[in-house]
């Protein structure tokens, strides 16, 4: 048993160190990361820009209204939402990757699936079914003869609590996916340690492998809380007024984008800061692992009723974030009259499909190559571009859109005045309204899923590995190619993934970049779903869960088969 | 198994990539590049039409948000011709974002009734709803409420439903109550609505109906349309008959608020021609018949038929209050809905 003592210390050689391995190489990985970033960084940059221009000052007039409830909204709504997924992603995860139970197989990919369904779709369906003119609470008044509202009560879903519950649903499957990734991955041995030395099955979990699991858990919950704050559409439509609400007041109603790009930064501001005080607070610990004895994990025997209520709680996040909307959806499409079914369909499809691989491909090439350049004793310049560049998944996503436009068109515009002036030849726009566009916004809002992946996979690669390969003479291209990149592709493919799914479900800036006479599923969806019409919607609803599903289950077999030392094939 | 993976995800972009310049916008062709507010749904039977009268074809991007951004990021090099949308307010913001050109046409001007359209041409609108109170068959007698400024009295606390206050429409229709009776007025009026609100500003107008229908409330707000529309659905129709559509009226006047939708000539146009051609067919009678009888709207063309269930509600007096009034006043009105907390 080799198991690091460093691991449980918690102060391994910081990452810094592999800089002092002798040879050169590292700054043109520093310069290439420098560049990428800054160039993902600069929708960003634009939207700080905006806000130095606005129309008038709206902060009197928010503080002096709405500002401190939207605040407090959005922090409750964080909270909840945070404390929701991590409770049910670690705890799931748990379950099906440490303890034997009724359905623990089938778990371990269905646990995924709610990542497949998009959150305003969700809130759609649960306001339809639960709200005081859908099917239950008639039931309930049929039954008890009630009629008015006064006459009972009844939880009312267009609520912050209905919105924490929603995006909890479908948020948790970040939290669990990562956390079970490391559970996975952790060396049987430092969790045997832990039993021998007198711990039980859950105080492993609380003492041993949730502080090592910890980098990941964090990287999935704060995915979690920056979706929370881009969100638009589910708390728009459960009218909870967060402040991303306050965004599109200001932008769209008072006409002022450069106060809306304040507020949007205020927002960024909560992420920084959540991010900084969860990096300080692990401060120096880093986790490697240098076992190799990586025998699969046989598991804990569960028994009687604690196997049952293993079996109920892995079943219920399920139920309620998948079957439930997806049975909903299927009756309204193949029952329901006003069912839009369209040839189209295929066509938008087909767009969605394309655009997530691409994307999804993007994501991970970039985020592997940045968190491969801060490896090599990044400075701080090389690491502050690096965290600029993944902030873009906590903007909404259509003020997203105008950062991504700003700079885009100016380029666009620049050529073809250039053009224009030398040899009398206009270029019009060469990238804006392209798909071009639209990709680079993908990967400006989902950098931070694939880059939070991916080093979550570095992390955990010890950089005494790193130090014999350049020690023997490789490159630091080489030693990425021939130790890391076989080391992470389980989290590579994790990040791509990920973006894959998101991007299937992306809505607000597909719609303001997209070019002439183009659709995605999610776009057709909107049309309908907007205007109360979620029957005519369906179909195409329908069709997003369901080419979710594909990517879902392939990104558990990649998390299940991981492990080293795991059979492929076998979960 | 990864590489079998990314040469999968490899395969489909490069697809997509393939497929993706193939719908790109062809510049040789005759064509007119429509930017849309509106939902395609609602404009797609017009634009067919104009398609079979001139064998022009329409390349369209639907949005509600960030057009104007969009096209003011473009500049003088963006592909745009018309922008088509809902709302005064929008329509101002287009013109004050200063992406539009103004546009001289004698059809337009023989078309569309002065007070419907900008007076220097740079803005044209095409059909005109009216703001209803959608009351009650069964809780709610006829005639009982007749103004919108009724909706303060305390005989209605807790029966009335309303969409957001933030939303355009209810925006637009805070704006005609201000230019009307002044900002403490229109301020002491929204606040006697909240306190009758039967529940958070919630959903849309059709939305607003059906919560009438289930008990929920016994007034709602909603546009005239959404009333036709929901009796051609199928599941809808149910909520539209257990509501009287009622036209209130604004200001001691007997005139309804109504607001409208619209269109532009974008400053960069580059098929000037072609975009003049399709705002000309959108206000003739071949178009407006359609807004009509498809949309349910009001065509804004003198003479043109009502769909015949919207001429069953029957007639009434729109609000003269020039729609420039409503548009300037639009920031003051959310700035008063987040003063009175009307959305909670």
């Amino acid at each position: 048993m080799t198991v690091e003592a460093d691991a449980f210390r918690g102060t391994g050689p910081s990452l810094d160190d592999v800089a002092a391995v002798p040879g050169n190489g590292h700054r043109r990985w520093h310069v290439a990361a420098v560049a990428v970033a800054g160039l993902v960084a600069l929708p960003v940059l634009a939207i700080a820009w905006t806000a130095l221009f606005p129309t008038e000052n709206i902060w009197p007039h928010l503080a002096s209204t709405v500002l401190p409830g939207y605040v407090l909204t959005s922090l409750l709504l964080m909270a909840g939402v945070g404390l929701g997924t991590f409770v049910i992603g670690t705890g799931t995860a748990w379950l099906v990757a440490m303890c034997r139970f009724p359905g623990k197989r089938l778990f371990e990919w269905a646990l995924l699936l709610p990542l497949a369904m998009p959150g305003y779709l969700i809130a759609y369906v649960y306001t339809d079914l639960l709200e005081f003119a859908g099917p239950l609470q008639g039931a309930l008044r049929e039954i008890f003869g009630w009629s008015t509202k006064r006459d009972y009560w009844f939880p009312e879903i267009r609520s912050l609590g209905g919105a924490i519950a929603m995006l909890t649903l479908v948020l948790y499957p970040y939290v669990y996916a990562l956390a079970r990734a490391t559970f996975l991955e952790q060396s049987i041995c430092v969790l045997e340690v832990s039993r021998t030395l007198g711990r039980g099955t859950w105080r492993a979990l609380r003492d041993v492998a949730l502080p090592l699991a910890r980098p990941a858990i964090a990287v999935g919950v704060t995915l979690a809380l920056m979706e929370c704050l881009n969100d638009f559409g589910t708390v728009d439509f459960f009218a909870v007024r967060t402040l991303t609400a306050g965004v599109f007041d200001v932008w769209l109603r008072m006409g002022n984008a450069g106060g809306a790009a304040q507020i949007a930064l205020v927002m960024l501001g909560f992420v920084v800061l959540l991010i900084w005080a969860e990096r300080r607070s692990r401060a120096r610990q880093r986790f490697h692992h240098t076992s190799s004895k990586l025998r699969p994990i046989e598991g804990i025997a569960l028994r009687g009723g604690r196997a049952w209520a293993a079996t109920a709680a892995c079943t219920l996040p399920i139920l309620l974030g998948f079957a439930v909307p997806v049975s909903i959806l299927a009756d309204y499409a193949f029952t329901s009259p006003s069912a839009e079914w369209s040839a189209a369909f295929f066509r938008h499809a087909l767009n969605s499909l394309g655009l997530s691989a691409s994307a999804a491909l993007l994501a991970v090439t970039l985020a592997t190559l940045l968190a491969y350049a801060a490896r090599q004793g990044a400075n701080r310049l090389v690491k502050a571009t690096i965290r600029l560049a993944s902030v873009g998944y906590a903007i909404p996503g259509a003020v997203l859109a105008i950062g991504v436009l700003i700079p885009f068109a100016a380029f666009d515009n620049t050529v073809d005045a250039f053009l224009r002036q030398t040899i009398g030849v206009s270029s019009g726009l060469i990238l804006s309204g392209t798909v071009a566009a639209l990709l680079f916004a993908y990967t400006v809002r989902f950098l931070a899923v694939s880059l939070g992946s991916v080093e979550a996979g570095f992390g955990r690669i010890t950089p005494s590995m790193e130090m014999a390969a350049r020690t023997l003479g490789h490159s630091p291209s080489a030693t990425l190619r021939r130790l890391h990149l076989p080391m992470i592709r389980g989290s590579v493919l994790t990040g791509g993934l990920l973006v894959f799914v998101d991007t299937m479900k992306e809505l607000p800036a597909t719609l303001v970049l997209r070019p002439f006479n183009f659709d995605t599923l999610a776009t057709f969806v909107y049309q309908y779903a907007s205007d109360e019409r979620l029957a005519a919607s369906a179909p195409a609803a329908l069709a997003i869960v369901l080419s979710g599903i594909i990517p879902v289950l392939l990104l558990a077999r990649s998390v299940g088969s991981s492990r080293p030392g795991t059979r492929r094939g076998t979960y | 198994m990864i590489r079998t993976l990314t040469g999968a995800m490899f395969g489909t972009a490069m697809a997509v990539a393939t497929l993706v310049t193939g719908t790109g916008v062809a510049s040789a062709a005759e064509e007119v590049n429509v930017y849309s507010l509106r939902q395609p749904f609602l404009i797609e039977p017009l634009l067919k039409a104009f398609a079979e009268q001139t064998g022009i074809k329409t390349n369209v991007v639907f949005a509600k948000e960030g057009v104007v951004e969009r096209m003011k990021a473009e500049g003088a090099n963006s592909p745009a011709d018309v922008i088509l949308t809902v709302d005064i307010g929008r329509l101002n913001d287009a013109v004050e974002a200063g992406v539009i050109q103004p546009v001289k046409s004698a059809t337009l001007e023989a078309n569309i009734p002065a007070n419907f359209r900008d007076p220097e041409g740079r803005w044209f609108a095409l059909t005109q709803r009216a703001r209803l109170i959608y009351a009650s068959k069964d809780r709610v007698k006829l005639g009982e409420i007749t103004s919108y400024e009724e909706l303060a009295d305390p005989k209605w606390k807790g029966r009335i439903c309303t969409r957001s206050g933030k939303h355009d429409y209810n925006v637009a229709l805070l704006a005609a109550m201000i230019a009307h009776h002044g900002e403490a007025k229109a301020e002491e009026w929204l606040n006697g609505v909240k306190a009758n609100l039967a529940r958070k500003p919630q959903g849309s107008d059709r939305g607003q109906v059906k919560a009438v229908m289930e008990g929920e409330c016994d007034l709602a707000i909603g546009n005239n349309y959404y009333y036709g529309a929901m009796l051609a659905d199928p599941e809808q129709k149910a909520w539209a008959n257990v509501v009287n559509p009622v036209f209130p009226t604004i200001g001691g006047t007997k005139a309804t608020h109504v607001n409208v939708s619209g269109v532009a000539m974008t400053a960069s146009a580059p098929n000037r021609a072609n975009a003049l051609k399709l705002m000309e067919f959108l206000s003739s009678d071949a178009a407006q018949e359609i807004y009509a009888s498809a949309d349910f709207e009001y065509p804004v063309k003198p003479g043109v038929k009502w769909s015949p269930v919207v001429e069953s509600w029957g007639r009434f007096t729109a609000d003269d209050l020039p729609l420039s009034a409503i548009a300037e006043l639009r920031s003051a009105a959310v700035k008063m809905v987040d003063r009175v907390g009307y959305d909670g």
